[in-house]
């Protein structure tokens, strides 16, 4: 089997998401990983070293700067004929690009997978995580996305893959980058830190927010929310974790004036070490808690900051 | 400018679902169904842009099972025109349905696709992306933020790190995330006028589609039940147990 995964980076740095996503593809089979960025050598050259690939490609130019679907799902179908399986991480680019590579290749994608039966059986959750499916694609090649949390990530380093420089197909023209607007954060990425510390609508304000993050960089954590929390305009998009946002797997994941919808359970039960602080004692989210404490958010909330404090 | 929603009729997103014994599915029959959360929010915003006039005609369409129309209906009740089923009795994948919408934006020549992102039931969020692919045309997917021009659009998007905008060539397809917009409740004035709005009904054999599954569900289970842990009596206890029990800070 020889497999292409997609790399996820921002032209200078490889991302983690990419690490799980070549243990999944280590499953399957040899793997390649595809850079396609715009003076990307750097995210090349980290892929080249990640352990147990093969071989590295990298496309450059300047029309995959941003990885806009139509440029980078062309590029993937011209290598189509090469590999038996295209993985990417389930995160936003590859949930972007990879149906687009299916639909073009006539085939079906498995989308989120969490395990690797065989060459051509996965397992995925559906409805929210309620339930997993194991499926089997008899497609003669296979695209999937991953979910990240359920594969280790593969060692950054130790690896030495040669790096084939590909020519870029052309510019098809049908989009173009404009900007972005990135949320500025020293604290680490919520897909990839160990320890995330989430509000919900308990939080009752955006003000009240700062509260969570003093605790974050004590413990070194990212900060998350509910979609209750977004909804409600306290923080923006990209801190949602659950069914529609972001799935998350931290090694601590405290969860503070969150209630428990099914929907923000989907995206972080499978986190190592669950602690919950809400004032309902009866809150669905004391039922997957490691640990539990029924107090009011505005007092236990500062007084584990103290309580950090103290003991750093 | 004409605009195609794709609804699609799922479990009621307040369901709390049973996987089946026999473990080929999750039980459908007895409960409550609903429009797809992220696809009423493609509704609302075809209606908006309807609204602003730039849009001359909304056209919901849905693919699945007869009563795949109340669904349509919701639709024509917010405010869409007229509505497409494509009737059909078998388990419609992504690629399916997107297939089926190509044969009808074929028929229909809309210059805009707005579809929801993703389907609360199986989560496949892949079905807006394959359509754009299959008619070659541009994709601005998870969208919060839709500016339309004449020939283009400037598409604003939820991405992991924040915001994104691109600009994309008309015809286009866009695919719905949650702050795009609010949807608004159907009016029963509405409701009764929706009654009277026509539903074509098409089958995949008269729009000349394939529709056979290519992923075969081999069974479906109930995820590992997470245990429930020990309740703390003060943020003191809590942070003793994390530091010694847990050992995670």
């Amino acid at each position: 089997m020889s497999i292409l995964v997609l790399a996820e980076h921002d032209n200078s740095e490889l991302k983690p998401a990419t690490l799980n996503t070549v243990s999944a593809a280590k499953e399957l089979g040899d793997v390649t990983i595809l850079v396609a960025g715009s003076l990307c050598g750097e995210v090349g050259e980290a892929a080249a070293r990640v352990e147990g690939v093969e071989k590295v490609l990298v496309a450059d130019a300047e029309f995959y700067a941003h990885a806009l679907a139509e440029n980078v799902s062309a590029l993937m179908v011209s290598l189509g004929d090469k590999y038996t399986h295209m993985l990417a991480p389930a995160m936003t680019s590859g949930k972007n690009i990879m149906p687009r590579v299916a639909a073009l290749l006539d085939v079906a994608q498995i989308s989120d997978i969490t395990a690797i039966n065989d060459s051509a059986t996965f397992e995925r959750s559906i409805y929210a995580g309620n339930a997993i499916a194991t499926v089997r694609s008899d497609d003669h090649i296979k695209i999937i996305t991953v979910r990240t949390t359920a594969f280790e990530p593969s060692k950054a380093e130790g690896g030495g893959a040669a790096i084939e420089v590909i020519s870029a197909i052309d510019d098809v023209g049908l989009s173009s980058f404009v900007g972005q607007e990135l949320t500025k954060s020293e604290r680490p990425e919520l897909t990839s830190a160990p320890i995330i510390i989430s509000g919900g609508r308990g939080m009752q304000s955006g003000e009240n927010f700062p509260m969570l993050e003093e605790i974050a960089d004590k413990l070194g954590a990212a900060v998350g929310a509910s979609r209750a929390a977004v909804d409600a305009g306290f923080v923006p998009n990209d801190y949602q974790v659950g069914q529609t946002g972001k799935v998350v797997a931290p090694d601590l994941y405290i969860a503070i004036g969150i209630s428990g919808a099914i929907q923000h359970l989907a995206g972080m039960k499978d986190s190592k070490v669950i602690v919950a602080i809400n004032k309902d004692e009866e809150a669905p989210i004391f039922q997957v808690a490691d640990y539990g404490l029924v107090d009011d958010l505005f007092n236990a909330v500062p007084e584990l900051s103290a309580e950090l404090e103290k003991s750093q | 400018m004409k605009v195609i929603v794709a609804v699609k009729r799922v479990v009621d997103y307040n369901v709390k679902i049973r996987v089946k014994p026999d473990h080929t599915g999750v039980e459908t029959t007895n409960v409550k169904m609903s429009m797809n959360p992220f696809d009423e929010i493609a509704v609302e915003e075809a209606i908006r842009l309807q609204e602003s006039g730039k849009v001359e005609e909304v056209i919901a369409v849905s693919c699945g099972i007869s009563q795949c129309q109340e669904t349509i209906r919701t639709a024509l009740a917010m405010g869409a025109d007229r509505g497409i089923l494509v009737e059909c009795d078998v388990e419609l994948q992504p690629l399916a349905v997107a297939k089926l919408l190509k044969a009808i934006v074929q028929n229909e020549n809309p210059e805009i696709v707005i579809v929801g992102k993703q389907a609360i039931d199986d989560d496949s969020n892949q079905t807006g992306q394959m359509l754009a692919a299959l008619l070659g045309w541009s994709q601005g997917t998870f969208a919060s933020q839709i500016v339309l021009g004449e020939d283009s659009a400037k598409v604003t998007r939820e991405v992991d790190g924040g915001l994104e905008t691109v600009n994309l060539n008309i015809p286009a397809v866009f695919t719905t995330d949650l702050r795009l917009n609010e949807p608004r409740y159907a009016s029963l004035p509405n409701i009764m006028k929706a009654k009277k709005k026509p539903i074509d009904i098409l089958t995949p054999e008269q729009l000349g589609v394939d529709i056979t599954p290519r992923l075969t569900t081999l069974r479906v289970n109930e995820p590992p039940v997470r245990q429930a842990g020990v309740m703390v009596e003060s943020v003191t206890e809590l942070v003793d147990k994390l530091k010694n029990e847990a050992k995670v800070i």
